[in-house]
């Protein structure tokens, strides 16, 4: 007889030390290169989402806060244009660097407080907002060349509003090519996450950036609400839900004041049966549990065909139980918190939906600790392309799965959505492929991988995920004026 | 008390990431200085030195290739009193700076989707040429040796420059400031010696691929266009830059000079 047990391998807790981190215990709003009290705003904690405990007192910038740092925007600005190129471009350059050197305390702060993995925001987050501000550091003396050679000015002072997914790339995103076009930019990181911003004003200083060149405001959605409707703003970028994209479109109507929006989105993975099974399996997982699903062009909407579609579901379930939800600062964690409370409500609620209308659930079994926001990685089948977990952004770690016969059918149901920001696409055939991807309305189409970012590639969506791109030469012109 | 007698300098030749003596055992007098005299046989060294290199620093990633450029400018920057005069120490590191930039930005600006009528997706990017040759000009050394070899380094070209007869030091010093970089041993060779002997065995060395000539000599010109028309190497003859502005000014043509442009095609649908 086997006496032989079967044993269980499992991974020993691997958490990332704070030691090295030095946060203050209230931050003031950055204005004019300095950290003010607010004149008219209030306090709030801004709380870690793994485990509900504060992590600092945050200031949210009131309408008399905002208007002292548009009036440093707008006097800083004209210098800062006038500055040649390369020496606007060493200041980016040195934000980069330093943003490199900081990058470990940026990282275990990033995931403090929004409840991404440590691994996530240490080989990606962080790396890729260094990146950023190095790609737009060179474009700062090239701009001609970025905008097909014709003459270019800045736009003036820029107001933008960032999401609380990807805090401090987003906010790369925005300031790098803001910066480097000549501009001065008021930044309002989200709600839930703004240690990592005020960081990078921290940063500012140490760079020497001139005061009033950036302003970091956090607030909530009444200050975002106020920067959209103050007079004294040149363009506005957003990142962000539809719904308040629209809102603020609506609100800058007939108003000279530049726009662009990166909205949601209901992005369609599609694989076809000649796909590399195995990779798409995994590309499945990356597309739509990386940040735990907190992510715009998430692969939310699976397509796969259906000669296929039971060998990549059961392998997709397999690979499914074996992530590891947890402690985001554990450096195993494949899925950490839900950013907040409102959030796990949110996804709560749709995956509920979900089940009403029929579709079928399986979420993994996973421990996870008693205190903080969690959602364990659902996937649905049985799903119809009316049901609202096939419809709606769900922007968590929940996949339906649908399938498709043939390839007119899978670029039909891939199109058939409000939103239009990535797509994916799995086939070991090229000109399948590229065929696919030149029919999808997609801002982003992805061959065989997924999640892929990069500052040189544009980034942004068709239809109702926006309009306006973001990195390479097309994420300049935002922040230009031509002619 | 007596005065502390100062260490002198002994100036090397750079080559595949080493400091070495002139293989032929020569030197020459520049200022207090000895500097090597490179031979032929350097030249071939530096040369095949730095076709090893070509491939993989070609290979890296553009950002990366810009991130150790950048580097390279940090380098000079805190060496920046030992490398000449002020103003084109910071004219030369600015310039470098400019093109640590351009590594990720060439094939935005010089490559493109081709709109074929046809179901292809055909595309033609820049690739470096290769192995790059670099005939340095007498004035400013630092600035004009610069000028022409970083463009060639943005575009993942290794170089192999002939540094002035008489204004040899900027060169070296600079050796010594890339040497302590990031910049990978091989991809940039510094020679000194006499231009009339090094300048012709580095032209009409086969394994070249381009050859940038900023010595401002027509009669050496005329004589390096026809030994590349040997092996139909590209050749580019300019003036040297003497500014920030003159060194980047034309920086796409400079970019240009240095690369292929390769057209690829892939059928859609079928």
């Amino acid at each position: 007889m086997d006496v032989r047990t079967s044993i269980v391998w499992d991974y020993a807790p691997a958490p990332e030390s704070t030691d090295h981190v030095r946060l203050r215990d209230d931050y003031g709003l950055f204005i004019g290169g300095e950290f003010r009290a607010p004149q008219d705003g209030r306090r709030e904690p801004t709380i870690n989402p793994a485990t509900e405990e504060p992590i600092a007192q945050i200031a949210y910038a009131g309408e008399a806060d905002l208007r002292a740092a548009i009036d440093a925007a707008r006097a800083a600005q004209p210098a800062w244009a006038a500055l040649p190129g390369r020496e606007r471009a060493k200041y980016l350059f040195r934000i980069a660097r330093l943003i490199q050197e900081r990058a470990r305390e940026l990282a275990v702060v990033e995931t403090m407080d929004g409840g991404k993995p440590l691994r996530e925001s240490r080989d990606i987050d962080i790396p890729l907002a260094a990146a950023h501000f190095f790609h737009y550091a060179g474009w700062a003396d090239k701009l001609s060349y970025g905008v097909g050679g014709r003459a270019v000015a800045p736009m003036g002072v820029v107001g933008q509003i960032v999401p609380w997914n990807f805090p401090l790339l987003m906010a790369a995103w925005k300031l790098a090519p803001a910066l480097a076009c000549g501009n001065t930019a008021i930044l309002k990181p989200a709600e839930t996450t703004p240690l990592t911003a005020l960081l990078l004003a921290e940063i500012c200083q140490e760079a020497e950036l001139p005061p009033g060149v950036v302003a970091i405001l956090p607030g909530d959605g009444v200050t975002g609400a106020a920067l959209v409707r103050s007079e004294g703003i040149d363009k506005l970028a957003f990142t962000g839900s539809t719904a308040v994209g629209r809102g603020i479109q609506a609100a800058l109507a007939g108003r000279e004041v530049g726009l662009t929006l990166e909205l949601g989105g209901k992005s369609a993975n599609i694989v076809f049966e000649d796909a590399a099974i195995d990779q798409a399996v995994e590309g499945i997982v990356n597309g739509i549990f990386f940040n735990q699903g907190h992510v715009c062009c998430a692969g939310s909407r699976l397509f796969i065909q259906e000669s296929v579609a039971d060998e990549v579901t059961s392998k997709l379930w397999d690979r499914m139980g074996r992530l590891r939800v947890g402690d985001p600062l554990d450096k195993n964690t494949d899925v950490g918190a839900i950013n907040s409370a409102e959030q796990l409500q949110r996804i709560e609620a749709l995956v509920s939906a979900g089940e009403q209308e029929g579709a079928v659930r399986r979420s993994i079994a996973c421990d996870v600790p008693d205190r903080g926001y969690w959602f364990a990685p659902t996937l649905f089948t049985d799903v119809s392309p009316a049901h609202r977990v096939a419809v709606e952004e769900i922007f968590g770690p929940v996949v339906s799965v649908l399938t498709f016969r043939t390839q007119a059918e899978a670029i039909e149901k891939a199109n058939n959505s409000r939103y239009g920001l990535a797509a994916g696409i799995w086939t070991d055939k090229g000109a399948k492929a590229f065929e696919v991807a030149s029919a999808l309305q997609a801002g982003v189409v992805w061959q065989n991988t997924y999640n892929h970012f990069d500052p040189t590639a544009a980034f942004g969506g068709y239809k109702e995920s926006g309009f306006g791109r973001e990195g390479g030469p097309a994420g300049l012109r935002p922040y230009l004026r031509v002619s | 008390m007596s005065e502390r007698l100062a260490v002198r300098k002994t100036y090397k030749l750079w080559i595949g990431g080493a400091f070495v003596r002139s293989e032929s055992g020569r030197h020459d007098r520049a200022g207090d200085f000895n500097i090597p005299r490179a031979s032929r046989k350097d030249v071939r060294d530096a040369v095949a030195a730095a076709r090893k290199a070509f491939g993989p620093w070609s290979a890296r990633t553009a950002y990366n290739r810009g991130q150790i450029l950048y580097r390279a400018a940090e380098a000079l920057e805190s060496r920046a009193s030992d490398l000449g005069e002020p103003r084109e120490v910071e004219q030369a590191i600015d310039v470098l700076l400019h093109y640590a930039g351009w590594t990720d930005k060439i094939a935005p600006v010089l490559g493109g989707v081709n709109p074929v009528a046809a179901p292809f997706l055909s595309f033609s990017l820049p690739e470096p040429t290769g192995v790059v040759g670099v005939i340095a000009p007498d004035a400013p050394p630092l600035l004009g040796l610069v000028a022409e070899i970083a463009p060639a380094l943005a575009a993942g070209n290794t170089v192999v420059a002939i540094l002035s007869d008489t204004a040899p030091l900027g060169g070296l010093d600079l050796a010594e400031a890339l040497g302590v970089s990031d910049v990978p041993g091989g991809v940039v060779n510094l020679l000194s010696g006499r231009r009339s002997e090094l300048a012709p065995a580095l032209g009409a060395h086969r394994d070249l691929n381009a050859i940038v000539d900023a010595s401002g000599d027509a009669d050496l010109g005329a004589e390096l266009d026809r030994l590349a028309s040997e092996t139909i190497k590209r050749t580019r003859h300019g003036a040297a830059a003497t500014t920030y502005d003159e060194a980047v000014a034309d920086a796409l043509s400079r970019l240009e000079s240095v690369t292929e442009l390769k057209t690829a095609w892939h059928p859609i649908g079928a």
